[in-house]
């Protein structure tokens, strides 16, 4: 096991992570502000993968196909939340839970109807494919390298619009108080729209990215909802900040411990049942981090009281 | 109240009588769906004790579904490959005997609704969705990757396990048993629902505070439930593997814990037949739609969104009016 | 104050409470004897609330401690002090409003009993729960309505039901947030009535905004300011106290 597989191992945990919080960030946006507790943000994800599958293959541009699926995802979210999710803001959990689990059936469905049930494939640019030689002699395939660089920026982006901006200013003053900002003259329903579809784009933004990577197909981003919402459990709900530490929390014990809990296994018992239990053990380590959190803190790592 | 009553009375009636016709007419497919309706509206008297009773919105009861479903697969593999499941303390060689395929499910799935209870009891509201969601998860993907018990393809049983005194692959037999099983835990359900513990859980989901000035602790109430709850479910879980001879951690998928929740949401939380209801309309709606369109689950969608925006009392509630039942 | 006896029911011993730089309970210590109504007034935002819930166990102290019936219940939850001997009514009413006043008040004598792990008894054909409830809903005149929804009871049903569920706990002492909250004036009469004999069969400390309630009722008065008393006496040394008239009065001179 050598250090150049370990580092290399610690940048796919990091790319992992990085999508994740693209993810985990539009769902804990929407809850910090909207109380919303949205299955349904899966759903954009796939519409996010499609879009830009579609659009790459007509226009044969990646950068193109990437503004669909911020497009496509955006315009689905206000859609949604214009037609359906604002009629739930008031409603309990329950409601919640239920009209958004609708929603995926019909996204879902309504996806396999229009592209049918294989899985479309979004290739990789040719200027983004192929390795790179990273300083101590690490080769990296380009591609992931450059999800993790606009992973970050994006978050860098969305810490600075929340911290510094006027919408920013609107959407922490809707957390703390909804009846605050309505008093303050701001549109609430539109701030509500805007936020959702925000929320909408990031995660058609991962799905795009990873489309490229796995096959853009229905149903593939339900793994990814259920991981973010580890994710925001161990992060603590409503907290951006808390999203991208659980995220890459997560990205990194699921990558990592993928890899070595087989190895580490291999060392005590034979090769066989090592690849088996520790393949097993691996897929359920970052629940039992999350179990381990939720003893600790209850409300995650960074959320106020539960 | 008698309006509800009187539902019931009929929900069950039609449950028994039209397999019975079926019989008659020698049509087993009917029985076989009647059959379904039974097992998964068991699935859904489980939920129904933690999420209307109690309050607890848990989407992870696939877990307990499955477990039960992987107890019948795993004890039947064992009997019918005569590989001994242990040797010590004693020697067990699996079984394809029921009750006994039953007693394992429902300790198993009441253990692990023990364990998952404990820990996400600890929070409420929306962290509890979301925990349950991803126990549910992990134990999903760990049938995916316990190769042992077929991985991703599942496990076959080549024949239906035994019933002492009847004869299980008989369509009608079968499904006589699923019936007197949904039969007994709706006797249950309701029992408990009238009971002090029912009173009192249903005092913590409409008011945890008071229980506890009262001098009860919330926290044990919601633990109890939910793990009968899930005991209930593993043992439809059981049923379920035993209908179709076959488990697979589809069983365990989270939309299998969705689908549980839209039975009891569909006939209307908090009414003890709710899941019957529920559980029925599901099934003809996937019958009947998915014969005209492979995309039924759209129409789903849009019944369940129509449902929960505009018609809040489930189906129940549309024909017997708002007013819950009470003493 | 000198014909009571010396052992309080309840005693909190300089116990301090703070929210990041807000002191909400600054060295509160206060006593409970048997018979009396201790009244506990104060403006709003006196921290009050943040008293009443340390006592009834929701919030733990920073520092002190707090005694029931001589025994230190500081490290206890809500429940174990309960089940001590602790009654208490809200200020927010928190009835379980789908049930009807029979339920809630047999739920109360559930709670008395001390087990509600029993599931397959009827319970509201349980005997001994349904005198505990009956005998609590009569005395707080609730009877002729035990089959009424909660959530269609009025404003002073719901308060005189309050005082029913703790009445079926039987217990040591109340603490009662408010009980008078809403009432109408004949409500407000015919509740302080019913304190006024409840206090020999349990102590009360009643936070309470009505004035001529707490003048009529209380054996003695604390007043908090800012999450301190700055004074405890009979109603009439309160009024003549000076810290007191310049606290409600709006004196801005520092006391």
């Amino acid at each position: 096991m050598s250090l150049i597989l370990i580092l290399e191992q610690v940048l796919n945990g990091l790319q992992f992570g990085v999508m994740l919080f693209l993810m985990a960030a539009g769902l804990t946006l929407v809850f910090g502000v909207m109380g919303l507790i949205n299955l349904a943000h899966g759903a954009l994800y796939m519409v996010g993968a499609f879009a830009a599958a579609a659009v790459a293959g007509a226009t044969g541009s990646f950068l193109l196909a990437l503004v669909a699926s911020l497009a496509a995802a955006a315009a689905a979210g206000a859609l949604v939340e214009v037609t359906v999710i604002r009629r739930l803001y008031d409603r309990d959990h329950l409601d919640q839970v239920l009209a958004t689990f609708a929603l995926i059936l019909i996204f879902s469905e309504g996806t396999r109807w229009v592209f049918g049930s294989f899985p479309l494939f979004l290739d990789v640019p040719e200027y983004l494919s192929g390795p790179v030689t990273l300083p101590g002699g690490i080769k990296y395939p380009l591609y992931r390298l450059t999800i993790i660089a606009i992973g970050l920026v994006v978050g860098a982006g969305l810490f600075w619009l929340i911290a510094r901006t006027r919408i920013g200013i609107q959407i922490r003053a809707g957390e703390a108080d909804r009846e605050m900002i309505a008093a303050l003259g701001v549109d609430i329903s539109k701030l509500y729209t805007l936020v959702f579809a925000l929320g909408a784009a990031l995660a058609g933004l991962a799905g795009a990215l990873v489309g490229a990577i796995q096959s853009v197909q229905v149903g593939m981003g339900e793994p990814v909802l259920i991981l973010a919402f580890v994710v925001i459990v161990i992060g603590g709900i409503g907290s951006i900040k808390g999203a991208l530490v659980g995220a890459l929390l997560v990205g990194l014990t699921d990558t990592l411990g993928g890899v070595f809990l087989p190895l580490l296994f291999a060392l005590m018992m034979e090769p066989a049942t090592a690849t088996s239990l520790g393949a097993s053990l691996a897929s359920m380590l970052i629940y039992i981090l999350m179990a381990l959190v939720l003893l600790v803190r209850p409300s995650g790592l960074f959320g106020g009281s539960a | 109240m008698t309006r509800e009553r009187l539902i019931n009375a009929a929900l069950l009636a039609s449950l028994l009588g039209v397999p019975l016709l079926a019989w008659q007419m020698d049509e087993p497919f009917v029985i076989t769906l009647a059959t379904k309706v039974a097992i998964l509206a068991l699935a859904g008297v489980g939920l129904n004790i933690a999420l209307g009773l109690g309050g607890l919105v848990s989407l992870g009861h696939a877990a307990f579904f499955g477990i039960g479903g992987y107890a019948m697969g795993i004890l039947a593999a064992h009997a019918q490959n005569y590989e001994p499941l242990f040797t010590w303390p004693f020697l067990f060689e699996g079984s394809n005997q029921m009750p006994l395929i039953w007693l394992v499910a429902v300790v198993a799935s009441a253990l692990a609704a023990l364990v998952i209870g404990a820990l996400s009891l600890r929070t409420s509201g929306v962290y509890f969705i979301m925990i349950t969601l991803a126990f549910g998860q992990m134990l999903y993907y760990f049938a995916i990757s316990w190769s042992a018990y077929g991985g991703e393809d599942g496990l076959s049983i080549w024949v239906r396990n035994e019933m002492p005194g009847l004869n299980t692959l008989d369509p009608i037999q079968f499904f006589a048993i699923a019936f007197a099983v949904l039969a007994m835990a709706l006797w249950f359900s309701a029992r408990l629902a009238r009971s002090p513990f029912g009173l009192a859980l249903s005092a913590s989901r409409q008011t945890a505070e008071r229980v506890e000035t009262v001098g009860l602790t919330p926290f044990k109430l919601r633990l109890v439930a939910f793990v009968i709850s899930g005991a209930i479910t593993g043992l439809a879980g059981a049923l379920f593997a035993d209908l179709n001879r076959f488990v697979s951690p589809t069983m365990l998928s989270w939309h299998t814990s969705g689908e549980i929740m839209i039975f009891v949401i569909l006939g209307g939380v908090g009414r003890l037949y709710a899941p019957l209801l529920g559980a029925a309309v599901y099934i003809l709606l996937e019958h009947l739609l998915g014969g005209i369109s492979e995309y039924w689950q759209i129409f789903l969608g849009l019944l369940l969104l129509i449902m929960v925006l505009f018609a809040k009392g489930g189906l129940i509630g549309l024909i017997a009016g708002r007013e819950v039942a009470h003493d | 104050m000198t014909d009571m006896p010396r052992e309080p029911v309840l005693r909190t011993e300089s116990i301090s409470k703070s929210f990041g730089a807000l002191k909400a309970s600054n060295n509160v210590s206060l006593t409970l004897y048997p018979g009396e109504i201790h009244a506990l007034i104060g403006p709003n935002g006196a921290g009050k609330s943040t008293l009443i819930k340390q006592i009834s166990g929701g919030l733990t102290p920073d520092a002190g401690r707090i005694e029931v019936l001589g025994q230190d219940v500081t490290a206890l939850d809500t429940v174990a002090r309960a089940r001590l001997g602790l009654g208490r009514t809200f200020q927010i009413s928190s009835l379980a409003m789908e049930f009807t006043v029979l339920q809630n008040a047999v739920l109360g004598a559930l709670g008395a009993r001390g087990n509600a792990f029993s599931f397959f008894r009827k319970v509201m054909k349980d005997a001994e729960l349904l005198a505990r409830a009956e005998e609590a809903l009569k005395r707080v005149g609730l009877w002729q309505d035990a089959g009424k929804r909660t959530a269609d009871l009025s404003h002073g049903q719901r308060r005189q039901l309050e005082v029913a569920v703790a009445l079926t706990l039987k217990p040591r002492l109340f603490l009662m947030d408010e009980p008078m909250a809403g009432l109408g004036a004949s409500g407000s009469k015919a509740l302080t009535g019913f304190l006024d004999e409840l206090r020999q069969e349990a102590p009360i400390l009643l936070v309470e905004h009505d004035m001529d309630a707490v003048f009529a009722l209380a054996d003695r008065i604390s007043v908090l300011v800012y999450g301190e008393v700055i004074a405890t006496g009979t109603a009439d040394e309160i009024r003549q106290d000076p810290q007191v008239r310049q606290a409600y009065l709006g004196d801005e001179e520092e006391a």
